[in-house]
């Protein structure tokens, strides 16, 4: 391979924080041999690596054991983020959960929460046709917007509203009537459960369509008549220049920047319409564009995001025999976004608004305390890989080394010169404890600064 | 006036309590008296003799017995028929409404962000607002202005897991890499993170003591909301200058099962809310504090069968010692010759309440708040002074 194939490694960086968790910097050299292209496809092609084997963690670590309780399915999320080598496959699922927001606040059977989530894993880089057409047949998102209730004669508009306004088209692009006319052709579209809860425990439920409580009528929807189904709702709703739009968007917020760009929007919203709305292509041209490569932390990062990042840099809960995972839902929870169990159907609030003075002490909290610990086999890797850099360091040295091997962090000018005040001269050879010290103190630092709360 | 007179008037405070999800005040007050009441909700309606009547025409949900108790008392406001122009049924769109005051277009300033603001203008106490529970309102945000948000009093601090020298060191480099250079709101989100730094910390500093300074006789329950509200009982009665309190309690949509959610939800609220106010008696704190009781919209007239779905026209609670009990506007007819659309006319616009209480218990001008002139409820509010 030449050398002009291979991509800058901060480049590397950028997309593997978008696109996976971010990676620390003896990974990304590995994929900065490859043309960026290529690490683009890898990403999409995910049929291309296997999904970490999860009976591993069912069969050995009690901890996970017990289906009734759906951190079961959310500690299997977190120990799949860290692991996985599909990772954009569950980016798209924690993009697409912020939007389609089910919680277990009200879903108390877990496993309506475990196929909705395998929902979102499993599709979420597919066509939107079908992820709509799935999320209205979804069991978990029929018992969480009551949809079970919309019979005919006395109808319940709970989805038929959220389908138009979170779910696809957004406010201001449909009328009342047209909330009315999806709710009744929503109808029918009802779950049951196997066998009721108890004495057996919780069952998986599943949709049915009850044609005796549908409403048959014929029904104006958006400017198009017809006997309407629910599936016909959603055939006319994909087909909507809003759709285009909303999907978009979503895209666009999730994994270029936070203040949106209209023309990069627009410029997504036709691939939508070009590819019959692959989620997937529309990525693809995405990843690829300079708008994105140019967004480098444009985005305030979700707690979600924070805290695989901060695991995947100090190494740990890599095999599945490791307690403690559950800290993690704890710190995701401090820090404002509990998944799996968002605060309403709106999601979480974004941005911005990730940070607040309790959330923000909360991130510190954790980042510091994972990242400063050097017998952390993750931690351990990185000053190992600065210590090969060279044969001592001055502290601008050190400090430059530990962003670099951290994952290409930048600080403002500002904080470095605060830092290198703080450490004061040196001049220190790796291989000695108070090298390894220094080290984890800027490590500490870097984790503790505005930067870092940035992708 | 001697300088010992001035100093026992005591500054008002505000208690906000956002109930998410759309509570259905058709059964929080209930209109048993109109003719209407049973037709419409001939699932999801409360038995006459189930009410804990106001007079023959209204009656409390049976769960709010010891709100009604505070109502006999003299000290709860019922604001009906209370909305803005133009109901919007999304929850997103409808509670930035009521958090910003400004139904015509998005902005992104809160109105408690701007009392903050007036009342602290020089940004002396980061803590002059806190909020309890999960993340800061967008009514308490306004750029360059501070705001706490608190989870938990007993687990707040920064860097906890260090100590010694090596705890020092860090908080001095945090506090030194957070601070804003000149506070810009265009200029970037570091800015911000910067400014939401530097707060908490001024804010862990002050509140740190505040749970080792109070003791209490009054057992509150261990929901988050009574948590929530036994976390501001802690900081009012430690006096370190908080004017505008924030808390929140979920769970209010109710379109499916709503006999038996919305009953567990106002009894939570109703027993909270009378644990805090013992609690603030009991510290002789209860007299400078009034709670605003507020939804984002109120919930169809004609229920589905077994909840009921968005509606417009909702209502508000004020209350407190310093609160004229009673209730307040007219409650809408529910004939449906006067529905809007299925919904109770709104005969109130919601920015008459704030105007209310900046005006008469603030004593802060309204308008630039509440973005117009809105007329206000004579007599709902005995100021301090």
């Amino acid at each position: 391979m030449t050398t002009s194939t291979r991509t800058d490694v901060s480049l590397v960086a950028h997309l593997m924080r978008r696109a996976a968790f971010g990676l620390p910097a003896f990974q990304l050299e590995q994929l900065a041999d490859k043309p960026y292209e290529e690490l683009v496809e890898d990403l999409l092609h995910i049929e291309r690596y296997e999904r970490p084997v999860e009976d591993l963690m069912d069969r050995f670590n009690l901890e996970h054991a017990n289906e009734e309780d759906y951190w079961f399915t959310l500690k299997k999320w977190f120990y799949r983020m860290i692991n996985t080598e599909r990772p954009l496959e569950e980016k798209v699922a924690l993009m697409w959960h912020n939007r389609f927001a089910t919680a277990a606040s009200k879903l108390t059977n877990p496993f309506m929460l475990r196929h909705h989530l395998e929902m979102l894993q499993d599709g979420g880089l597919g066509n939107f046709h079908v992820i709509l057409s799935d999320l209205s047949h979804d069991p978990g998102m029929i018992y969480w917007l009551d949809q079970q209730t919309n019979h005919d004669g006395a109808v319940n508009e709970n989805y038929g509203r959220e389908l138009l306004e979170l779910f696809s088209m957004g406010r201001g692009n449909y009328t009342e009537d047209d909330v009315q006319a999806a709710t009744h052709a929503f109808t029918g579209w009802t779950i049951e459960q196997t066998i009721p809860r108890y004495p057996n425990g919780w069952y998986e439920s599943r949709y049915v369509f009850r044609d005796d409580d549908h409403d048959f009528s014929t029904k104006t929807f958006l400017g198009e008549k017809g006997e309407f189904n629910g599936d016909d709702i959603v055939d006319i709703v994909v087909r909507q220049p809003a759709t285009g739009q909303f999907v978009a968007e979503t895209l666009y917020e999730f994994f270029v920047a936070d203040e949106p760009d209209q023309k990069a929007i627009d410029s997504l919203a036709r691939v939508y319409f070009d590819s019959d709305y692959e989620i997937s292509e529309m990525l693809r041209v995405l990843f690829n564009s300079d708008y994105f490569k140019d967004a480098r932390f444009a985005r305030v990062r979700s707690p979600a995001e924070l805290i695989v990042n901060t695991m995947k840099l100090n190494g740990q809960h890599r095999d599945p025999y490791e307690y403690g995972i559950r800290s993690l839902l704890d710190a995701s929870q401090a820090m404002g976004q509990e998944l799996l169990n968002p605060p309403s159907v709106e999601g979480w609030h974004t941005g911005r608004e990730w940070i607040d003075s309790s959330f923000l002490i909360e991130r510190v909290n954790f980042a510091v305390e994972r990242l400063t610990d050097a017998e952390k086999p993750g931690v351990r890797k990185i000053i190992d890989h600065i210590s090969g850099m060279q044969p001592s360091f001055t502290a601008p040295e050190l400090l430059d080394a530990c962003l670099y091997a951290m994952g290409c962090w930048v600080l403002e000018e500002k904080s470095r010169q605060i830092i290198l005040v703080d450490i004061g001269d040196i001049d220190l050879a790796p291989g000695s404890e108070s090298f390894d010290a220094t080290t984890t103190r800027m490590m500490g630092y870097i984790a503790s600064s505005r930067e870092f709360q940035m992708a | 006036m001697t300088q010992a007179t001035q100093k026992t008037v005591k500054d008002p405070v505000l208690v906000v309590l956002q109930l998410s999800g759309g509570n259905d005040f058709m059964n929080t007050v209930v209109p048993y008296g109109d003719p209407f009441y049973y037709d419409f909700r001939k699932t999801v309606g409360i038995p006459e003799g189930d009410l804990l009547h106001i007079d023959n025409r209204y009656g409390f949900h049976p769960s709010l017995s010891r709100l009604k108790g505070m109502y006999d008392d003299g000290n709860v406001a019922v604001i009906t028929g209370t909305g803005y122009p133009v109901p919007d049924r999304s929850h997103f769109r409808s509670m930035d409404i009521w958090h910003t005051a400004e139904p015509t277009k998005v902005v992104a300033e809160g109105w408690l962000g701007k009392v903050i603001r007036e009342l602290d203008p020089q940004k002396q106490n980061v803590c002059t607002g806190v909020s309890f529970g999960q993340g800061l309102p967008r009514a308490m945000y306004l750029g360059g202005v501070p705001a706490i948000s608190v989870r938990d009093l007993e687990s707040y601090g920064l860097l906890t897991n260090m100590s010694g020298e090596d705890k020092r060191r860090a908080v001095n480099v945090f506090t030194r890499m957070y601070m804003p250079v000149e506070f810009d709101e265009a200029r970037m989100i570091l800015d911000q993170i910067g400014q939401t730094g530097v707060d908490a910390l001024a804010g862990v500093d002050m509140l740190k003591p505040v749970p080792s300074l109070y003791s209490s006789n009054i057992e509150y329950a261990a929901d988050t909301l009574s948590q929530s509200l036994r976390g501001i009982a802690q900081v009012h009665t430690a006096d370190i200058g908080t004017r505008v309190f924030y808390a929140e309690l979920g769970g209010f949509d109710t379109h499916g099962a709503q006999m038996g959610t919305q009953t567990d939800l106002l009894g939570n609220v109703s027993n909270a809310v009378a644990d805090f106010f013992d609690d603030l008696r009991e510290h002789d704190a209860a007299e400078e504090v009034i709670m605003l009781v507020f939804t984002e919209f109120g919930r169809r007239i004609r229920d589905n069968g077994n909840g009921t779905d968005h509606g417009s026209g909702g209502g508000a609670m004020l209350i407190g010692d310093r609160v004229n009990g009673g209730l307040y506007a007219e409650y809408p007819s529910l004939d449906p010759a006067d529905q809007l659309s299925g919904d109770m006319q709104f005969n109130n616009d919601f920015r008459g309440i704030y105007s209310t209480i900046l005006d008469d218990w603030y004593g802060i001008q309204p308008e630039p708040i509440v973005n117009g002139s809105f007329e206000s409820f004579e007599g709902m509010i005995n100021s301090l002074s």
